[in-house]
């Protein structure tokens, strides 16, 4: 079984807590964060390990690289502190279990990885996704959602087979080996995660906005600025993938938005409320979906961007109640394209 | 025959009398498990006065009488147990009175579920009549013949033939007679003061009479609906999630769910919980006071409301409840039968159990459920079985299955619903004598020749 790499000395030496201090959900302070951050690393229980939601901004905040997110995972598991009831993660590792059905197919490239969400497919399409390929399916499923349910064993248990999977059954004729993650979530698992556990991804992952930007630069000419400005909804996996970020801003330049300036972007993003649901914070989720929309109008947003489905889903209709376009990143530069 | 068949045609018109062969089987049987019998003849008349003249000629014929609504029963009521007459009543499809402000509607006895709700839509978008889960062809007559139920029967009060608000029936002699504020006055809101009559005919599967036309009510639709969907890693909470939920009175329906079927639900109990409203502060409100009701059990993680994205509300939403059709033809060869049980809602573990044994030890697919009837006064309790009939073993053991949970159910204290005449002797053997023999004086009151769906409720 793969072991997280988490040095204890690192945290030990940590003067700031940054894990813990940034937190938007626990109220603490330095001295009590040094505390609890050290239990958290001897492995010990912790009021952390109950009052965390999930939101992996910890895996942001930390200056060393040290995983405090995965940590607390792997120690929620551990100890059976469950964030979420036991029937729904039960069930959840069950509904999106590998169906084993995975084969091989000609596909052309390059190869878009929709996860689990084939809903989405309707996007890939127009010039920006001219001669892809699109695979999707329990079976290439990343399985970083079970962060959200103190499951880290069964990203550990899946994730080397459908690494596998898709090197062996869609990438041995192509001499890049990319794949395109549509999902921040697949992105941060091939590229944070499996690093972290040492697991070995046989394939170079692509972020989507990555290609979408080379994509737009290749298009320069049919872009007609959009002259928006949007409110973006950055997700938690963004978390844990930060060296992707500026890639955001590198596409509403090309396509001619402005990205507005929320209180709840970039570090300081705030959660779209939806795990919180599944984890019974009812009260927590509905203020923080009050609070993304009044910041979203506040800042003068036309329009939400999304990137992550489980987002655009949980506040979709809440924008539109206020007049706010709910729209995915890549159908926002589809407009552009007048596509 | 050729005699009656001829009369027959005199009083409905040759296009509206068959007896033909493949006419016969059709009407010979349901979806169900029962042994087909072959009618005599097909009758589908127009009129309460041609359900007279039918009537009166097979009552001086001694000739059997099967009223017939969608024939959807699935226990076998409408298949004629001793041949005679199949009364088809689909042609008696029309709505005569929606009164609006009083909420209720008055329809022949052939109107289909589909019918009254599409008219409601399109002509008073602010009533809705309570489904039952069934396919649109189901009738209302035939339903509250039955003692149906649906999907406003939780908060709504209760079973179907409780929201009947007056009755017109043919007797078995070939009287007409209305039930309810009807009998006295124009309007039919309400069985009430009188003698409630109209229980001559609710529940007692067309053997005292026909329905032909029925006073129901309508109740306010709401603008807007969302499904809440609790799910727990054991049944043995759900009679108290029932209870506190049923005691917000903020729930319009309550349907709880335990499924082999997808395998992401095996073994975890699911319940199902519609709440409407009239704008998002409402909805906001139903919604935290459900949500608070059971928060000590949520708060334990062993069980806990699930995030239904809004594609996925669809499958739970509306009624009927498509879903639940599509586990009626799982083993794909178009056989479902289940033992409906009205029994109260702290049975529910009990049944679960009892199913879950039978099930095994008959080696047949099942799927249980409850749906929520009154505001937890009981419950129907479903043991549904999907059989393939091209499969002779796989219908012997649903059939076996069926026969057990029916005495399961009476030896857990519930009462199958609508049962087959098996089912029904079943239920006679532990009913009180002097109860029996009060329906059997009924009966012959009404009925002195027996013509009225012989084979049922028969107490011998």
């Amino acid at each position: 079984m793969e072991i997280l790499n988490f040095k204890p000395e690192l945290c030990a030496a940590c003067a700031t807590v940054d894990c813990l201090m940034k937190c938007q959900y626990i109220d603490i302070d330095l001295e009590h964060a040094r505390e609890e951050s050290l239990r958290i690393s001897r492995g010990e229980d912790s009021e952390v390990l109950r009052k965390c939601v999930t939101c992996y901004a910890c895996e942001e905040y930390c200056p060393f690289g040290n995983h405090p997110f995965y940590r607390i995972v792997d120690l929620q598991e551990q100890l059976d502190l469950l964030p979420a009831p036991r029937p729904l993660a039960e069930s959840q590792v069950r509904m999106m279990a590998p169906r084993g059905t995975i084969s091989k197919k000609p596909v052309s490239f390059p190869l878009v990885d929709l996860c689990a969400f084939p809903m989405l497919k309707g996007g890939i399409r127009g010039s920006l996704f001219s001669g892809v390929s699109v695979i999707d399916g329990m079976d290439i499923f990343c399985n970083l959602m079970f962060l959200h349910f103190a499951r880290s064993s069964v990203i550990r248990e899946r994730l080397p087979q459908i690494t596998k999977s898709i090197s062996s059954c869609y990438l041995e004729e192509d001499a890049t080996r990319e794949v395109i993650c549509y999902h921040d979530e697949c992105y941060g698992t091939y590229t944070s995660w499996a690093p972290a556990y040492g697991v070995d991804v046989p394939f170079r992952p692509v972020h989507l906005f990555q290609y979408l930007h080379e994509r737009l630069l290749h298009l320069k000419d049919k872009i007609k600025p959009l002259n928006l400005t949007v409110a973006y909804q950055r997700p938690c996996s963004a978390r844990l993938i930060p060296e992707m970020e500026h890639y955001v801003d590198d596409i509403f330049s090309l396509i001619g938005v402005k990205r507005a300036e929320r209180r709840y972007d970039r570090g300081s993003a705030l959660c779209c409320g939806g795990v919180m649901e599944a984890q019974q914070r009812f009260e927590l989720a509905a203020e923080n979906q009050e609070k993304n929309i009044a910041d979203m109008k506040q800042c003068g947003a036309t329009h939400a961007v999304f990137n992550c489905p489980f987002c655009f889903y949980t506040l979709m209709g809440k924008t539109m109640k206020e007049g706010i376009t709910p729209v995915l990143m890549v159908d926002l530069c589809h407009m552009a394209l007048g596509e | 025959m050729e005699g009656i068949l001829k009369e027959l045609e005199d009083i409905v018109g040759r296009r509206y009398v068959s007896a033909s062969p493949e006419e016969k089987y059709i009407y010979s049987r349901d979806q169900g498990l029962q042994e087909p019998h072959d009618p005599d003849a097909v009758v589908l008349p127009g009129s309460t006065e041609e359900v007279q003249a039918v009537i009166r000629l097979a009552n001086r014929e001694r000739v059997p009488v099967v009223p017939m609504g969608g024939g959807l029963v699935l226990s076998g009521l409408t298949i004629p147990q001793k041949g005679g007459i199949v009364l088809d009543m689909k042609r008696m499809n029309r709505i005569i009175e929606v009164n609006e402000t009083s909420r209720y509607a008055v329809v022949e006895g052939g109107v289909s579920q589909g019918v009254l709700k599409a008219y409601l839509e399109r002509r008073h978008p602010g009533l809705k009549h309570s489904l039952p889960d069934a396919p649109p062809v189901a009738t209302i007559a035939g339903n509250v013949a039955i003692h149906g139920s649906g999907h406003l029967s939780q908060s709504e009060g209760g079973f179907h033939s409780e929201m009947v608000t007056g009755l017109e029936a043919v007797l078995p002699t070939g009287e007409a007679v209305r039930l309810g504020s009807c009998s006295t006055v124009p309007g039919w809101f309400s069985r009430a003061p009188l003698p409630d009559l109209a229980g001559l005919f609710l529940g007692w599967n067309g053997t005292t009479g026909i329905i032909t036309k029925i006073g129901i009510k309508l109740f306010p639709k709401p603008k807007m609906e969302d499904i809440l969907v609790y799910m727990t890693g054991s049944v043995d909470i759900l009679p108290d999630l029932i209870y506190r939920i049923t005691g917000t009175e903020m729930a319009e329906d309550m349907v709880a769910a335990i499924s082999p079927k997808p395998d992401w639900l095996r073994g975890f109990p699911i319940l199902l919980i519609t709440v409407t409203a009239n704008s998002e502060e409402e909805m906001a409100m139903k919604v935290g006071i459900i949500r608070e009701s059971v928060r000590h059990y949520y708060q334990t993680m062993e069980s806990g409301f699930m995030p239904v994205p809004p594609y996925m509300k669809s499958q739970f939403l509306g009624a009927p409840l498509k879903d639940l059709s599509k586990f009626a033809d799982v083993m794909k060869g178009g056989g479902f039968e289940y033992v409906g049980s009205i029994m109260p809602v702290e049975k529910l573990p009990g049944a679960c159990s009892a199913g879950l044994d039978i099930a095994e030890k008959h080696r047949v697919t099942c799927s249980m459920g409850a749906r929520v009837i009154g505001r937890g006064h009981c419950m129907m309790f479903f043991n549904a079985y999907a059989f393939n009939r091209a499969d002779e073993d796989n219908m012997a053991r649903s059939a076996l299955a069926l026969e057990e949970t029916n005495r399961a159910t009476l030896e857990l204290g519930g009462i199958p619903w609508k049962a087959e005449a098996p089912g029904q002797q079943d239920i006679l053997r532990k009913m009180e004598p002097g109860t029996i023999q009060l329906m059997n004086r009924i009966r012959s009151l009404l009925d002195p020749n027996g013509i009225m769906n012989p084979g049922n409720w028969e107490a011998r």
